[in-house]
């Protein structure tokens, strides 16, 4: 099959209606609804000792107060732990309204429900919440000294401890020729995407459905959680997922207890209900995630051989854990990077602190782990006088050593083993990419605003396309348009192109005549979400399968009206024809009308087709057992394991050592995530993943005061990147397909976060002589790390 | 609604003339959203540093969140909405983004057009300082800006065509 | 964020905006450009009852007097930057106008919004402050609108606190321009573009015949309550080594830690921006008298 789409530049579909103001975002829709705020907790830790709405009750255009008192069966219960595991044996979760207790800053404690947002959030001002304030633990150091508790049943702050290891790495560290001792923390962020979060819900009592629209990753995991807890039938929810202003992890949480409230309100109420969170909402009630500190010994011999690794570190899980520890175990599990470990434990402990719950953020645990082996890789260099890409080259997994069996579970709950890479390809390019060999040159020559120079290398490894499965339907209805549905969602990634790319190849059609939509519960219910970098991987190799099944179902068709053989046909434009003679074609649209032996002639297409009828046979049923009317076809892709990505940053900056501001002069990314199905939207992802790099590695730091408040809970204080404050990355590819899916794909969606901290780190290291063991770095902090090493 | 004092507001919207009743609160960017259901403009944080609100007030890039409606009787505003051409062609800012992958969840995107005619408007062939001064107050988390540069750019070009 | 109800008023001249303001007390707040005002009322920091839009008073001319440019209370940031008059009249005005947060905010902030304001951390008041300019507010007393001219010096009080009388209505900034072989400079540092700087400095500097400086101040912004005031002349001049400036600062400002900076760096900050913008303003102060180098 020639590829006519796959690997093109197409322009976006989304596009047309997105650069009109047409988009149908969560609050586009549902003017005349009802809207919800909530009442949330200005205290870190504190106990609940009454709420006094009274004051509320005189609100003009007030509909309902709620508290955790007013909510019936499931709804009182704590919300899901999405994901146990054996060693979380502390898990906690939180109420959708708080019973009694509240563990975080921003936690929900009372739903209002009224005519606009404007009143409801005047009722809600009016509430009146007795508290009585509890020690409120806040951080890592304050979580593992255990002298308060987040939870009193659980102690130490433990949520879990787990260890997985390959080899013995105690014995090798034991045994190696040199040792360090290391120990690199990385501050707490949040996704903050430009839109929100949002559910806008509907209860049709004659139909008995309820309807529910919520900017989210995932609207299976949603209907599946509204159904089980408000404790109606599958079939009675449906969850529509609009256009979604950015995700980036945060809305991959189902459910958010404002995601089966406004439901419930909805159908208690018999009116349409919406809840649109505002920025100082999504600070304090939307997920973060990044916080650990991290302990490494590593064993290395001369040449900068690493023998042995040992992690212990201290993962910040917030006050509630849904996820369980999926998070620190893809630290613990993508740290090891492209290198050729044979000795490896790591160790976590997951600690609760009186803080927003953590779940992931592009990236979900990798730039942790990313930035302990890089920087690891850094002092090994350093200790031996060894250049830093060449101690990496000495280490890297090299392209016959694959597939490289870690001994480990991985995330999903599978064999951590790197299927496929070119590693010493990725550094070869980066370095030809960022000019490291002329580096040394550049740095020598006087800058006449005596900045220092400085250049980092960092490589990472990402685990991306994780299962179980997805599922997609592919039809081909008699009107020409091919009729696409995946389960998982969108939230910018093009899917709605990547997909019809890949469909139109698959049918031989022109992919403007392909029409994908994503996240319907009603048009295809099975599903898991867009996360991990799996999209393209799953979805896409799920629309790839059940292409090809409509292909062959129309090839078999075609074949037996045309009076050929199945494998003399192809199908170019639409027309499936006979090899070498194009007239002897019938257009896909009518081989739709010959799969449905119901033969209405609606349409012209109709009619032609029956042209091709042939007569029936008597001893043969109109549809055979194996068959089904209709040119259509479900299939899904479930993979035995992940499939890896990897990759290589590199960076050149420019440290001002009199105010330690530092400026990217170059940043260079190096990439392999496979085939890429549309290159164009491939660079965006690495765009916006090394935007988010920078600004972490730089700028964004969520800060918490010793009580508990979250200081910069605004735009003005939570230093997001503006145009000025970015590189113009240069983007190289490398493909090594995946021998796991039929496509050879690999994941790309948070490949250009990861590194990116450990890229910078080691640049500015490498510019200034300071340490750099910790992320964020800004200029002040930069500037005292300066002073004390010209002093000390 | 409740029983705040309302305010008769006109404004011409888009070459429209439109009147509502609201009260003296309501934030430009609601009016625009929920009463004339223009939900072209975006609202990201409501305190005036994220620009998805932003439409332009007589000709220049304001942020609708940080104006009362109240404040604009007699004014006229340009939103997303207002870019098109009159047979709802795509206008040449709209069809530089498309061409330039400008946009990736489409949240931010209005904000950035505007800004771009806006730009366009004052300076047909700005350069990269031009355009660094212009757009640099609005937010994007999704495309790092590199595109969206990018497609500010090939808008100049596609508007200095004939 | 959905800011509280207030009642709104739009008078069509000064003498009624004075007197709704007298007649309203403290319940009521100016609203002018809005930038300020109104994120605080989203995220309902302030509930002020009545809100008097000052918008449409006509107050939005720029003129010369006496050695000063004035300025109406609805002239626009903006057009500090945009009206070539006023650069050539006051570029060290129409510099600092260009650090103002973005354009955006520029084209609805107003000048004397922002000094009414009194944000240490914003550039005009730091800019009046050095300039030694003043504000003229009006109230409604007696019967009849009373005016008062307040300098720089007696208007910021403390951080968003000015001496402004809750029925003051200000009117008009009056910025003194440069005197002869007088040079500007504005440096500031901030964590990104248009947000309010770590610490920052507006200055300037006179030489005198043969070009050497021989007096300066300068004002700086957030390392103080208010725009902290300088006389740089003790740092200037003959015998005054090139460390001379950067210990005078350092030794005067006394700013304090938050959490994007440590009083330790703002101070070394602010007394290394202000050796740098020394140097720079005493070009220009050369450039100005046209005296060589």
């Amino acid at each position: 099959m020639t590829t006519q789409w796959f690997g093109e530049r197409v322009e976006r579909r989304e596009d047309e209606r997105l650069v009109r103001g047409a988009g149908r975002f969560l609050d586009d829709a549902g003017h005349d609804a009802l809207a919800a705020a909530f009442v949330r907790s200005p205290h870190a830790h504190a106990r609940i000792t009454g709420i006094d709405v009274s004051d509320a009750l005189d609100v003009d255009g007030l509909v309902g107060v709620y508290t955790w008192d007013d909510l019936p069966g499931r709804l009182a219960d704590p919300l899901p732990l999405l994901i146990p595991h054996p060693d979380l044996t502390h898990p906690r979760t939180q109420y959708a309204l708080a019973r009694g207790e509240v563990n975080h800053v921003g936690e929900a404690v009372a739903m209002v429900v009224a005519v606009d947002r404007y009143v409801a959030e005047d009722a809600a001002e009016r509430i009146v919440v007795d508290y009585e304030p509890l020690p409120a633990v806040v951080g890592l150091d304050a979580a593992r000294a255990g002298n308060d508790l987040v939870h009193e049943d659980v102690p130490g702050n433990v949520a879990a401890v787990t260890t997985q290891e390959l080899g013995d790495a105690a014995a090798a560290v034991a045994a190696a020729p040199r040792v360090l001792e290391l120990d690199f923390a990385i501050e707490r962020s949040l996704s903050s995407p430009l839109e929100g979060r949002g559910v806008h819900a509907r209860w049709d009592p004659e139909d008995g459905r309820l309807r529910i629209r919520t900017s989210t990753q995932t609207s299976t995991g949603v209907r599946a959680a509204v159904a089980n807890i408000l404790e109606l039938p599958d079939v009675a929810v449906d969850v529509l997922t609009p256009d979604v202003g950015g995700g980036f992890g945060t809305k991959v949480v189902h459910p958010y207890p404002e995601e089966v409230l406004i439901p419930w309100a909805a159908r208690l109420l018999d009116r349409e209900v919406k809840w649109v969170e505002d920025r100082y909402e999504h600070f304090v009630s939307a997920t973060h995630e990044r916080g650990q500190q991290h302990h490494v010994r590593v064993g290395f011999d001369d040449d900068g051989t690493i023998l042995g690794l040992e992690v212990d570190f201290w993962h910040d899980t917030g006050a509630y854990a849904p996820y369980g520890i999926v998070l620190p175990i893809i630290t613990a599990t993508q740290l090891p990077g492209p290198y050729r470990h044979r000795n490896y434990r790591v160790t976590f402990t997951s600690l609760y602190t009186n803080t927003v719950t953590v779940t992931p953020y592009r990236g979900a645990g990798r730039p942790q782990g990313c930035f302990v082996m890089e920087r690891t890789m850094d002092r090994v260099a350093e200790a031996l006088g060894i250049r830093r890409d060449e101690v990496r080259a000495r280490n890297l997994i090299r392209p016959d050593e694959f597939p490289y069996d870690f001994s480990m579970t991985f995330q999903d709950g599978r064999p951590l083993i790197y299927d496929s890479g070119d590693y010493p390809g990725l550094l070869d390019k980066v370095r030809a990419l960022v000019g490291w060999e002329g580096f040394e040159a550049e740095r020598a020559s006087p800058s006449a605003d005596g900045r220092r120079l400085g250049i980092g290398l960092a490589c990472y490894v990402e685990g991306t396309g994780v299962g179980p499965y997805e599922g997609a339907h592919v039809h081909v209805e008699t009107n020409g348009r091919v009729m696409v549905a995946t389960g998982l969602t969108s939230q910018g990634q093009g899917h709605e192109t990547v997909f019809a790319q890949i469909v139109a190849d698959e049918l031989g059609v022109h992919v403007a005549d392909v029409y994908v939509t994503t996240g319907d519960t009603r048009r295809f219910p099975y599903a898991v979400g867009t996360y991990a970098s799996r999209a393209a991987v799953m979805s896409g190799n799920a629309v790839a399968l059940a292409a090809r099944a409509v292909r062959a179902k129309a090839v078999r068709i075609a074949a037996d009206a045309l009076e050929a053989a199945p494998e003399d046909l192809a199908i170019e434009s639409g027309v499936v024809h006979v090899r070498g003679t194009p007239s002897r074609g019938i257009p896909l649209s009518q081989v739709a009308v010959l799969s449905n032996p119901l033969r209405y002639s609606f349409s012209k297409e109709a009619q032609a087709a029956t042209q091709f009828a042939s007569p029936a046979d008597p001893d043969v049923a109109p549809v055979p057992d194996d068959d089904e009317p209709g040119l259509e076809a479900r299939d899904y892709y479930s993979p035995v394991r992940s499939t890896f990505a990897a990759g290589m940053h590199a960076a050149v900056v420019a440290v001002d050592p009199e105010t330690g501001t530092v400026e990217i002069l170059r940043y260079a990314v190096v990439h392999d995530c496979g085939p890429l199905i549309n290159p164009m939207l491939v660079e965006g992802q690495i765009h916006g993943g090394v935007a988010q790099g920078v600004a972490g590695a730089l700028l964004e730091r969520l800060a918490y005061d010793e009580a508990g408040n979250l200081v910069n809970a605004s735009f003005m204080d939570f230093l997001m990147p503006y145009l000025s404050e970015l590189p113009v990355p240069e983007i190289d590819h490398q493909e090594t397909p995946s021998p796991l899916n039929p496509l050879g794909i690999k994941g790309a969606g948070e490949a250009g976060v990861i590194p990116v901290s450990a890229c910078l780190a080691s640049a500015i290291e490498d510019a200034v002589g300071v340490r750099m063991d910790a992320m964020p770095i800004s200029p002040p902090e930069l500037w005292s790390r300066m002073r004390e090493v010209e002093v000390g | 609604m409740s029983s705040e004092e309302t305010h008769e507001v006109v404004v011409t919207v888009n070459g429209s003339v439109r009147s509502v009743r609201v009260p003296a609160r309501r934030l430009l960017s609601d009016v625009l959203r929920h009463d004339l259901r223009l939900t072209g403009t975006h609202v990201g944080c409501e305190h005036g540093v994220c620009g998805a609100c932003t439409v332009l007030l007589d000709g220049q890039p304001v942020r609708s969140c940080l104006t009362f409606a109240v404040m604009v009787g007699g004014a006229e505003v340009t939103t997303v909405e207002g870019l098109a051409g009159p047979d709802g062609e795509l206008g040449p800012v709209q069809q530089a983004f498309r061409e330039r992958h400008g946009l990736q969840c489409g949240f931010c995107t209005p904000g950035f057009l505007l800004l771009t005619t806006d730009l366009l408007a004052r300076d047909p062939d700005p350069g990269d300082d031009d355009i660094r001064e212009a757009l640099g107050g609005n937010l994007c988390r999704c495309t790092g800006y590199v595109n969206i540069v990018r497609s500010v750019r090939r808008a100049a070009e596609l508007a200095g065509e004939p | 964020m959905k800011p509280p109800p207030f009642a709104y008023h739009r008078p069509a001249d000064v003498d009624t905006a004075a007197q709704m303001l007298a007649a309203l007390g403290d319940g009521a707040k100016v609203l002018a450009g809005g930038q300020s005002l109104v994120p605080l009322m989203n995220f309902r920091l302030a509930a002020p009852e009545h809100l008097v839009d000052v918008n449409h008073l006509g107050l939005d001319d720029v003129s010369m007097d006496d050695g000063e440019m004035v300025v109406g209370a609805t002239v626009r940031q903006a057009r500090l930057l945009s009206d070539p008059d006023i650069g050539a009249v006051h570029p060290l005005v129409a510099d600092a106008a260009g650090w103002i947060a973005h354009a955006v905010i520029r084209n609805r902030g107003t000048v004397v919004g922002s000094l009414a304001h009194g944000d240490p951390a914003a550039e005009l008041p730091a800019v009046l402050a050095v300039l030694g300019g003043s504000v003229d507010a009006v109230a409604w007393r007696d019967g009849r609108l009373a005016t008062r001219r307040v300098p720089a010096a007696e208007l910021f009080l403390g951080p968003l606190d000015t001496s402004l009388a809750v029925d003051e209505l200000a009117v008009t900034a009056r910025f003194p321009v440069l005197p002869a072989r007088t040079g500007w400079a504005v440096e500031e540092l901030a964590r990104r573009h248009g947000d309010y700087a770590l610490a920052g400095v507006i200055l300037t500097v006179t030489v005198d015949g043969s070009g050497a400086p021989v007096g300066g101040r300068a004002a700086f912004l957030s390392c103080a309550p208010t725009p902290a005031v300088l006389d740089l002349t003790p740092a200037l001049g003959d015998g005054a080594g090139p460390e001379a400036v950067y210990d005078l600062v350092a030794a005067a400002l006394d700013p304090t830690d938050d959490i994007h900076a440590t009083a330790a760096y703002r101070r070394h900050l602010a007394a290394t921006l202000a050796g740098r913008g020394v140097a720079l303003a005493a070009v220009r102060a050369r450039e100005s008298a046209e005296v060589p180098a």
